[in-house]
């Protein structure tokens, strides 16, 4: 029997898009290269769409080419393009693969009007089904220099994080010692996720994207237990 | 076999030399049979902390290309019967340790002696990782001072992820602390960490305190391990160091800022 050599599949790809408003050079690349160095684990080699519909100025192809050159300097690996109907017939070779802008998708699914109600009804059932991956549980201090993921799942670690390590979760985030390093909770989106600590002394806490540095972190409950949650639009630190 | 003791630090200049003489020559002095191995190639300064400097004729390099037996590179201690020296060379770069060779080299040491020190070079790059990815356990030697203790945490991670026992799944390589060039009285003024901030950042035992002295330069200029001093406080913390090492409970000195004796409580024999 022959093994198949590939096979094609779809799928749904969870990637950062980076949605232009406006584009001056320098200026973006300075915030860029800001933002990236507040959170390099959450960016780095991070897959990312360009988002060009709502930019209100015109982009020619070499500005195109600087604007991605600088996303790749700050270690994003853009992807895909995504440009409104009036872009990409300003820009006809377009270096990365155009997806469709997000209004537009709503036309194309749009039903074309059927002329007689078919008699076969197709229905697709959903299975949904629940698959629980246990958390992952850390024993052992995390060091400077280190970096913990628990990839699917909630982080859990029975010992202090050390300034200068970094520990990531899908999920949320417990620390049963101080917590001076990075933590970033949610990191594919969840904005349900929470970060725990018995001593909260991080250097910053993200949720689902949105973070706070120590300097912020020092005015709310430094050096005591605490809960950090994502609550309209910002994160509240709460006593435990 | 022996137990292989790396002495690390991350940080350069914090005392790792001054601490594999002082704890290999303690170790030997309790009859334990020790060999202790200078990693830092290139820059040799172990032979001259031990005072065996001119007796160098073949080193660590050497004996991994073949170009000389161990038996040839060992130098014996001229204190100490159970101790011998392997020094690093002065002409070849870090890259010259390959770890199959560092490897056989341990392997044979192994059914010789009780202990193997390995004295770390500074950093923590392919020098330090090769000095600690066979150790047992591993005394991290750290300065009072921020930067020397960010470096040491991050050994520990090192030791945590890059060692052999990491790598193989074994039990974990024991981590003790060792605070050097600690002084009491620029801890007081807010100068310098306290050994509590520094055992709360890191987290592992203390094995020892050893207080700044001029004494470790005395010693060092005259090639005589400072343990040997036992007159001097550095002497005296690295001797309690060694007991605690091989698991006798020894309460920590030198930790205070020592009261000068009045003239007249010395002269009234006063305590
Ligand atoms: N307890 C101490 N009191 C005073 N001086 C000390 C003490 N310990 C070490 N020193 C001095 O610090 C300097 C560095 O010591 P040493 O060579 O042992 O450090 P090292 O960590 O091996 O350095 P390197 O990283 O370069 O290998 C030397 O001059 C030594 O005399
Ligand atoms: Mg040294």
């Amino acid at each position: 029997m022959n093994e198949p050599n590939f096979q094609l599949k779809g799928s749904a790809v969870t990637a950062i898009v980076l949605e232009l408003y406006q584009y001056d050079t320098q200026a973006f690349r300075d915030a860029l290269q800001e933002k990236v160095s507040q959170a390099p684990a959450l960016f780095t080699a991070s897959p990312i769409v360009v988002q060009l519909d709502k930019l209100e100025s015109t982009l020619d192809p070499s500005l195109l080419a600087t604007l991605l050159q600088d996303c790749q300097n700050c270690g994003l690996q853009p992807m895909a393009l995504r440009l409104n109907d009036e872009q990409a017939e300003q820009l006809t070779e377009l270096p990365l693969p155009r997806l469709p802008a997000l209004n537009s998708r709503s036309r194309a699914v749009e039903p074309e009007p059927s002329k007689a109600a078919s008699e076969v009804v197709v229905k697709t059932v959903v299975e949904e089904k629940i698959i629980e991956r246990a958390s992952k549980i850390v024993t052992r201090p995390v060091r400077s220099g280190q970096q913990v993921y628990a990839e699917g799942t909630d982080l859990i670690i029975l010992a202090p994080v050390s300034e200068g390590a970094e520990i990531l979760a899908d999920g949320s985030i417990h620390v049963y010692g101080p917590l001076r390093g990075r933590a970033l909770a949610g990191v594919k989106g969840n904005t349900q996720a929470r970060v725990f600590c018995q001593s909260l002394e991080a250097e910053l806490i993200s949720i689902a994207g949105n973070f706070k540095l120590s300097d912020a972190l020092r005015a709310e409950r430094w050096k005591q237990a605490a809960q950090i949650s994502y609550q309209d639009d910002q994160l509240i630190v709460m006593p435990l | 076999m022996a137990k292989i003791i790396v002495v690390t630090s991350g940080k350069g200049g914090v005392g790792k030399t001054t601490t594999s003489a002082a704890i290999s020559t303690g170790l030997a002095q309790r009859g334990h049979k020790t060999v202790v191995i200078d990693f830092d190639v290139g820059l040799r300064n172990l032979d001259l902390i031990m005072g065996c400097e001119r007796r160098v004729v073949y080193d660590f390099v050497n004996v991994i290309n073949g170009e000389a037996t161990l038996n040839q590179a060992l130098i014996k201690d001229k204190r100490n019967e159970t101790l011998y020296i392997l020094p690093a060379s002065q002409t070849r770069d870090k890259d010259a340790l390959t770890t199959e060779g560092v490897e056989k080299v341990l392997n044979e040491l192994s059914e010789e002696f009780d202990y193997i020190i390995c004295d770390s070079p500074a950093g923590i790059e392919k020098g330090a990782q090769m000095a600690l990815y066979f150790a047992d356990a591993a005394i991290v030697t750290t300065n009072p001072e921020v930067s020397s203790v960010r470096d040491s945490d991050r050994i520990l991670g090192i030791l945590q992820s890059k060692s052999r026992r990491a790598e193989q799944g074994l039990a974990p390589v024991e981590e003790y602390l060792l605070l050097t060039r600690y002084n009491p009285e620029r801890v007081e003024a807010g100068e310098m960490l306290g050994v509590k901030d520094v055992e709360d950042i890191l987290a592992i035992p203390l094995l020892g305190v050893i207080p700044e002295s001029e004494a470790v330069l005395k010693a060092s200029n005259q090639g005589v391990p400072v343990i040997l001093d036992n007159e001097s406080d550095a002497g005296q913390a690295y001797d309690d160091a060694v007991s605690r090492l091989l698991g006798d409970q020894v309460e920590h000195r030198f930790l205070e800022v020592q009261k000068k004796k009045g003239f007249l409580s010395r002269f009234l024999g006063g305590k």
